[in-house]
Formats: C-alpha cells, sequence, structure tokens
C-alpha cells in the first residue's frame, strides 16, 4: 500500500508531467486562458490516463514484451518494436470509445468536455505516461496508480496555470512578451514551485 | 532555388517559427535541450520525420477520405517514428536511452501533424518537403539555441567538450545548476520569444485589455 501512495504523490507532484517532463505543453498552453475550460480538459485527462496506461500495460505485457507471447506457444517472439503504434492505436480508439459512452450515457459530462476529447489524442502527457509506464516496468497494480497521479498532476498543473493567466490579463505586460512570452515565464515559476517537492519521500 | 522553394524553406525559421509563434511541437523543445548532443539528434530525428511524413501523406493525399484521415496520418508518422527509434537503438544506443521516451513522442508532436494537417494535405509532395524542411529547420534553431545557452551555462561544455574550466576542477567558472533543471527551459524560450518579438513587431500579441493613461481633469 505505501509503495502505491509513494508512487502517487511522485507522480503528481515530484514527476509532474507538465512541469518536469513538459508532456502535454501545446495543449497545456492552449487550453489554459479560463479555469473552467482548463478544469474540463484536467478531468478528460485524468479518465484517458487512467484507463490508457493499464490497457497499455496490459498489452505491453501479454503481447509485445520479449517471451510474452509464450502463452501462443511462441516464446521467442519479441514484438516490442510495434509499441508506439500500437499505443497511439490504443489510446485513438479508447477516446473515441469514451466519447461515444459518454454521449449515450453521461450527456451532461459529454457536452463538457465534448470540444477537448479529440484533442487528448495528440496530447503527448497520455503517451507519455504510456512509454514511462513501459520504461520503468510497472506492474499492474502500479500502472493504474501511476496513471491516476499522472493525470491529477497535469489537471492540477493546468488549472493552476489557467488561474494565473486570468489574472494575468490585467497587468501591464511589456509588448513583446504579451501572450505567449509571459505564459512561458509564468509555467517556469510554476516549475520551479513543484522542484520544492522533489526528494519527498513517503 | 526557385523564390517560392525559398519562401517555402526560410519562412518557418524566423517569421513563422514553429515553437514561438505557432506553438507546435514545445514537449520535446523544452526536455531535450539539456545538452547539446541530445538536442542535435532529436533535431535530425524530427526534421527527418517531419520531411518523410510530409512526402507521404501528401502523395496519397487525394485517395485519403477526410473522415478517416488523421488516423491515417498518425499511422504514417507512428511507422517513420519507429524506423527512426530502431535506427537510434541500431547505431546510437546512449543517445537513444538519454533521449528515453521522446523519440517515441515525436508521434505526439503537434508540428509533424499540423503541418500534415496544414500544408501536406493540399500541396504536391515537392513543396511540402521543402515545407517540412524548414519548418524541421525552425524547430532546430530553437533546440540548438537553447540547449547552447543550457549546456555552456549549466555544466560548462558543448558537446560534452570543457569549454569554461569548473570551479570544482580548478578552474574559474561556477556552473549555474539551475540551467540543467526544467524551469530554465521556459524562462529561456519565453526570453527568447522576447526577443524575436521585439526584432520583428508584427509578432506581438494584442492585449486583452489596455491601461488607460490617467487622465487628469482640471480643477480650478
Amino acid at each position: 500500500m505505501e509503495t502505491y501512495f509513494n508512487l502517487f504523490i511522485s507522480a503528481v507532484f515530484v514527476e509532474n508531467l507538465a512541469l518536469a517532463f513538459f508532456l502535454g505543453m501545446c495543449t497545456f498552453l492552449a487550453i489554459s486562458k479560463q479555469v473552467g475550460a482548463a478544469f474540463g480538459l484536467g478531468v478528460a485527462v485524468v479518465f484517458i490516463q487512467t484507463l490508457t496506461v493499464p490497457v497499455n500495460h496490459l498489452i505491453y505485457y501479454y503481447l509485445l514484451r520479449d517471451g510474452a507471447l509464450a502463452w501462443a506457444g511462441l516464446p521467442d517472439v519479441n514484438l516490442s518494436f510495434l509499441g508506439l503504434i500500437c499505443y497511439i492505436g490504443v489510446i485513438a480508439a479508447l477516446v473515441q470509445i469514451l466519447e461515444m459512452f459518454l454521449d449515450k450515457y453521461v450527456p451532461a459530462l459529454y457536452n463538457a468536455l465534448g470540444v477537448y476529447m479529440p484533442l487528448i489524442t495528440v496530447n503527448c502527457a497520455i503517451l507519455g505516461g504510456t512509454l514511462f509506464m513501459v520504461e520503468r516496468d510497472y506492474n499492474l497494480g502500479e500502472s493504474v496508480t501511476y496513471g491516476i497521479g499522472t493525470g491529477v498532476g497535469w489537471a492540477l498543473a493546468i488549472t493552476a496555470l489557467a488561474g494565473i493567466r486570468e489574472k494575468l490579463k490585467y497587468s501591464d505586460i511589456p509588448a513583446g512578451l504579451q501572450g505567449l512570452g509571459i505564459t512561458f515565464i509564468a509555467t517556469g515559476l510554476m516549475s520551479l514551485g513543484f522542484m520544492a517537492f522533489s526528494g519527498i519521500q513517503l | 532555388m526557385a523564390s517560392a522553394t525559398k519562401e517555402l524553406v526560410s519562412k518557418p525559421i524566423a517569421d513563422n517559427n514553429p515553437i514561438i509563434l505557432q506553438v507546435l511541437g514545445i514537449c520535446s523543445a523544452l526536455a531535450v535541450t539539456t545538452k547539446m548532443s541530445t538536442a542535435l539528434t532529436m533535431a535530425i530525428a524530427l526534421t527527418a520525420v517531419l520531411c518523410a511524413s510530409n512526402v507521404l501523406i501528401s502523395l496519397i493525399r487525394n485517395h485519403i477520405p477526410s473522415s478517416i484521415r488523421i488516423i491515417i496520418q498518425i499511422t504514417i508518422i507512428a511507422s517513420l517514428v519507429i524506423l527512426v527509434d530502431q535506427l537510434l537503438k541500431a547505431f546510437a544506443f546512449g543517445l537513444s536511452k538519454e533521449l528515453s521516451v521522446f523519440v517515441g513522442l515525436i508521434i505526439t508532436n503537434c508540428i509533424v501533424l499540423g503541418r500534415a494537417e496544414a500544408f501536406a494535405l493540399k500541396n504536391p509532395p515537392l513543396p511540402s518537403f521543402w515545407d517540412g524542411l524548414g519548418n524541421g529547420l525552425g524547430y532546430s534553431v530553437i533546440l540548438l539555441v537553447v540547449g547552447f545557452i543550457r549546456e555552456l551555462f549549466g555544466s560548462g561544455s558543448l558537446f560534452g567538450v570543457q569549454i569554461l574550466t569548473l570551479a570544482k576542477d580548478g578552474g574559474w567558472y561556477v556552473p549555474n545548476g539551475m540551467l540543467l533543471l526544467p524551469p530554465s527551459a521556459f524562462f529561456i524560450i519565453g526570453l527568447i520569444i522576447w526577443g524575436v518579438r521585439a526584432w520583428k513587431p508584427a509578432q506581438v500579441e494584442k492585449p486583452d485589455f489596455k491601461i488607460q493613461t490617467a487622465q487628469q481633469s482640471e480643477v480650478s
């Protein structure tokens, strides 16, 4: 239990995908003008991340890994080079399925998230989470925890940045820094703040 | 070179840079720039994938039904990235370990998909190639500038060769450790944006609110 909790905390704060690994930056900077929209996107990312990391873990573990096909009588087959194309396929498919599912059964949530769903397919945070899971050899329980943790961390970061940007628009910024420039510097400062969490172990 | 070709290649480098103006492909630009060697590898890898994907997508642009174009583009890009990834693993294993997941993340690098959508789907293969090259170079320039600053001042070296002798080795230079940490990349890109926009004022964004100059009314 403790290792899971530790992993969760480190995925949310210490190794925050957005602020420590710069993943999902494009959407991070584009959709962080308003807190409401940013929060909606954050929730969608938590959703997808929680699903994709474990699913990709199963695919990697039972189909792609070196010797994974032993159960099918093919112990010498190593399909791990097909990883990238499988993961991106899974992500695209899951986003589609979730979109249809929400449309049918939870229309309120669908209407809230609708616009942001397709954006998630090309969000590097999602693919990045999966790739880190493979690289670090997490087991199924750890992948679930890591998926939730990274999703929550990303959502936290984008919501916080949106809060800062809502206030920023009232400030007097030099012409060249207006917009994108100041957003980068604000994100840098936030990332500096998150560095303070590094080294925290439970 | 014909002038149209020249424009396609040179425009994305300063006037319409993918990173600092189109805000595409920032993730990897920030993460791999602690060293020149990783930045250069990443720049070459991305430029190669971008040129190849633009050409391939442009070749089949008249046969792709628009409703499933995204998944076709992603599949093409993913196959190219797998190729690059395997090549790196075979010939530069150390570098590919250092780049860790970021080679794979070229798939979701918005520059590649963005250029495919915006340019390759509407233009013949040759201009698409030049467009890919131009945008790849625009990306590479930013990456190399950031990598140069971070490696030179963060660890006193370039491509792993010691340029400034560090204080701990009996030299004079005390390295700025913050440049090796993630936040510095944000600051450097922010400042580059400021610099470029001071040079080319046409890129400056309009503020949401204008600050009114106070008007003093005469009371007599």
